[in-house]
């Protein structure tokens, strides 16, 4: 019994017990952890980090250049009743949403259009992307130019139309300014929101349209009930970056109006810019860039949470 | 397409100017001697590095470098100058004064020496010695300069900008001579509007001409921003005045001032569409080299703002301050080489290549040459003496310039004369917004 006792235990000596060491060692999360960690690493310093220093340096008098004491929410309070603060906010939420609902009807009709066959398809497609090809700054400059308050192209042919006698007065007057640099951002928009929504068309199969002629719907009905549901998931996609661009957009602006004339399009990533670069209060353009960070998780969410619904995957509702 | 902004406005004329620039042995002779008899003694193995800001003038940036170069050969001291863009000057020095390294010398725009008073070299000795020698400061440049009875700085030039007209249109207006005095400049503003030859000033968000314009307006009146106590006192019936008066100028501008930057009303004037403005010299420069302008640069005339309800000039001109560092290993080769800058030899050579872009801030150099050379030239000799510190009564410093570089007085003129706001109501977002500034 003794020798039947000790023959199992040597065996188990010969098996040494895995130590913990040898259990991380093949434990596959414990590996990915090692393969994620530069890109950890980048998330960290270049988005989480830069975030993170802005949200505190918005909690600070700091100017640049100088390094500033911790002031609490002094900042805030002086943006919650400061007027310009919140015409900025309602010129950036204006210019979002007017700018963003353009883009997608007009970047739907594109879309649409250019998936139809026609003479010369590939090279008008890639002509749509023109706009968005062309770098900002230059194409600021340009609206800058067409809009100008003296040399205006268009004042000029109007005038000579004989439609007009005076110049029309595009970036000087509130209205027609922020008329102006939305319709800037929409040119430059929609060929981002047309091309996407284009490559979602082509995933739908022909055979459903095919399928739907011969139920005998009508074109309106195949969009309706084919076309539009099964291009929603793109749409929630699209529609959230180019709200997300929009709202953030910066160059545009500071090249055609300065955030002028009085204010009228500041937005809030130019008086940011003006309050922080141009004026050196560091720690009150933080305050109005970190105000901004709200609104865009807002728009995140609401795709997010959008996206994790069935109905807007699959366009029925079946949720 | 030119692209008309004032730097290459300005470049054309420089060809001609870069020849008149002090240059080669000479300069270098006179350097030598200079560094003999100087009350400043460069370090043995002296380096500096100095920061300056862009030339928009070509000419000016050579005399400069020749300034520079026979300095370096004098003395033996090792010269590193590199520019940076107006706005840029300013955080980039901050950073040097607080880290401590990077730079000796900056040489910057507004208040800059009054940003770090502590970081500084004191300069009472080289401003005593220039002061003695070339006829005193100017008020406004000691001003920005000067802490109590130190010196943080050397006020080096004053960037003026002054009243570009057209002869015959102002003429035609009934005119004679260009208005001294508000009401005459308002019933001038008036009948050129009339005769369809309007005058324009920027109400945009342009740093240097709406923000020079609408102070002189403000302070005409005897209206300001703060007292000399730096408290908020903008809102007084002295601001509402220089509202109404603003309000009652701008209907006689032409349209789309609003949306004016710093070079709209050069492309303006040049195209001949503009008939009076605020500037500097650079559209006269820039009709002046170019040949088929030469009628317009004939009809161009400069004149002095006129002056106010409170009876002395109220300019905002551009002061351009030069300072050492006190971390710097060399104090005395910095000291040396501003008091060598500014020595008549080298001084009156630099504003030529200016072409009147800088003024002086020493009295003697009125007479410089580069003033009669041309009578169009004149009126942008008086642009030191005729301006109040960019704070105005209130203390020079780094609160002044940001609430220039924040626009608020241009807001809120412009929010008044575009109708956005009533004028009460104009004056209370600037009170406001002055009050998060000087808080």
């Amino acid at each position: 019994m003794a020798d039947l006792a000790l023959a199992p235990q040597r065996a188990r000596l010969e098996i040494r017990e895995a130590t913990a060491w040898d259990r991380l060692k093949h434990n596959r999360n414990w590996l990915g952890f090692w393969f994620m960690l530069p890109a950890l690493g980048f998330l960290i310093f270049f988005l989480a980090y830069p975030l993170g220093l802005g949200i505190w340096l918005s909690f600070t008098d700091t100017r640049i250049g100088r390094i500033g004491q911790f002031v609490g929410t002094e900042n805030y309070e002086w943006l919650w009743d400061d007027a310009i603060f919140w015409l900025s906010v309602f010129n950036t939420l204006l210019y979002t949403f007017v700018a963003s609902a353009f883009k997608f009807a007009i970047g739907l009709y594109l879309a649409l259009l250019l998936n139809e066959n026609m003479p010369f398809k590939a090279m008008l497609r890639a002509l749509v992307l023109i706009p968005f090809i062309v770098p900002t700054v230059l194409s600021a400059l340009a609206f800058w130019w067409i809009f100008d308050s003296q040399f205006s192209i268009i004042s000029w042919s109007l005038k000579h139309l004989g439609l007009i006698t005076q110049n029309i007065n595009f970036l000087g007057d509130p209205t027609w300014a922020r008329i102006c640099v939305i319709f800037a951002n929409i040119w430059r928009g929609v060929p981002f929101v047309a091309i996407t929504l284009l490559a979602g068309l082509q995933t739908v199969q022909p055979s459903l349209y095919e399928a739907a002629t011969l139920d005998g719907a009508t074109r309106w009905q195949m969009f309706r009930h084919i076309t539009y549901p099964l291009l929603t998931p793109i749409i929630a996609v699209v529609m959230t970056f180019s709200v997300l661009f929009t709202f953030t957009d910066f160059q545009l602006i500071w090249a055609m109006t300065r955030g002028g004339p009085v204010n009228a399009t500041h937005l809030m990533a130019t008086l940011s810019y003006q309050r922080a670069i141009i004026a050196g209060q560091l720690g009150e353009g933080a305050a109005i860039s970190s105000a901004m960070i709200p609104f865009l998780l807002a728009a995140i969410m609401i795709s997010w949470f959008g996206l994790q619904r069935r109905k807007w995957q699959q366009g029925e509702n079946n949720d | 397409m030119h692209d008309l902004t004032r730097r290459t406005l300005l470049q054309g004329g420089t060809a001609l100017a870069a020849g008149a620039a002090l240059t080669g042995p000479a300069l270098l002779d006179f350097a030598r001697a200079w560094a003999d008899t100087s009350p400043w003694k460069p370090e043995a193995g002296a380096k500096l590095t100095l920061m300056r800001w862009k030339r928009f003038v070509p000419a000016e940036d050579d005399a400069f470098n020749a300034i520079v170069a026979a300095f370096s050969k004098a003395t033996g001291t090792e010269m590193n100058v590199f520019s940076e863009s107006f706005e840029d000057v300013q955080p980039k020095a901050s950073v040097a004064a607080n880290t401590g390294s990077g730079l000796d010398m900056a040489w910057g725009l507004h208040t800059l020496p009054q940003l770090f008073p502590t970081k500084v070299v004191k300069m009472n000795d080289v401003a005593d010695y220039l002061g003695k020698k070339y006829g005193g400061w100017t008020d406004a440049a000691a001003k920005t300069c000067k802490l109590g009875d130190d010196w943080l700085g050397i006020p080096v030039a004053t960037n003026g900008g002054y009243m570009n007209y057209r002869k015959s249109a102002v003429e035609k207006a009934g005119f004679k001579e260009f208005p001294k005095d508000f009401p005459g400049f308002l019933e001038m503003c008036k009948a050129l509007k009339a005769n369809n030859t309007p005058a324009g000033f920027a109400l945009g968000h342009a740093t240097g001409d709406a923000n020079g314009w609408l102070h002189w307006v403000l302070w005409g009146h005897g209206a300001y921003t703060v007292n000399e106590k730096d408290q908020v006192i903008i809102n007084s019936p002295e601001t509402m005045k220089a509202l109404e008066y603003c309000k009652a100028l701008s209907d006689t501008f032409i349209p789309g001032v609003a949306s004016w930057n710093d070079s709209s009303n050069n492309k303006a004037f040049l195209a001949g569409e503009l008939y009076c403005t605020l500037n500097g010299i650079s559209i006269y420069v820039a009709a002046k080299t170019d040949p088929t302008k030469k009628e317009l640069a004939e009809d161009i005339y400069h004149a002095l703002h006129p002056v106010g309800p409170i009876g002395k000039p109220t300019e905002l001109q551009l002061a351009l301050p030069i300072l050492a560092f006190n971390f710097t290993k060399y104090p005395n080769a910095a000291k040396a080489f501003i008091a060598f800058m500014l020595e008549k030899e080298q001084f009156e050579k630099w504003l030529e290549g200016a072409q009147g872009y800088l003024t002086q801030n020493l009295n003697a150099y009125e007479s410089a040459p580069i003033w009669t050379a041309d009578p169009k030239n004149t009126v942008f000799s008086q642009a030191s003496k005729r301006t109040l510190p960019a704070s105005g009564i209130g203390t020079p410093g780094e609160k002044a310039a940001t609430a220039i570089a924040d626009f608020i007085v241009v807001d809120m003129f412009a929010n008044y004369c575009t109708g956005a706001k009533d004028a009460k109501g104009a004056i209370v977002e600037a009170e406001r917004q002055l009050k998060r500034i000087y808080r």
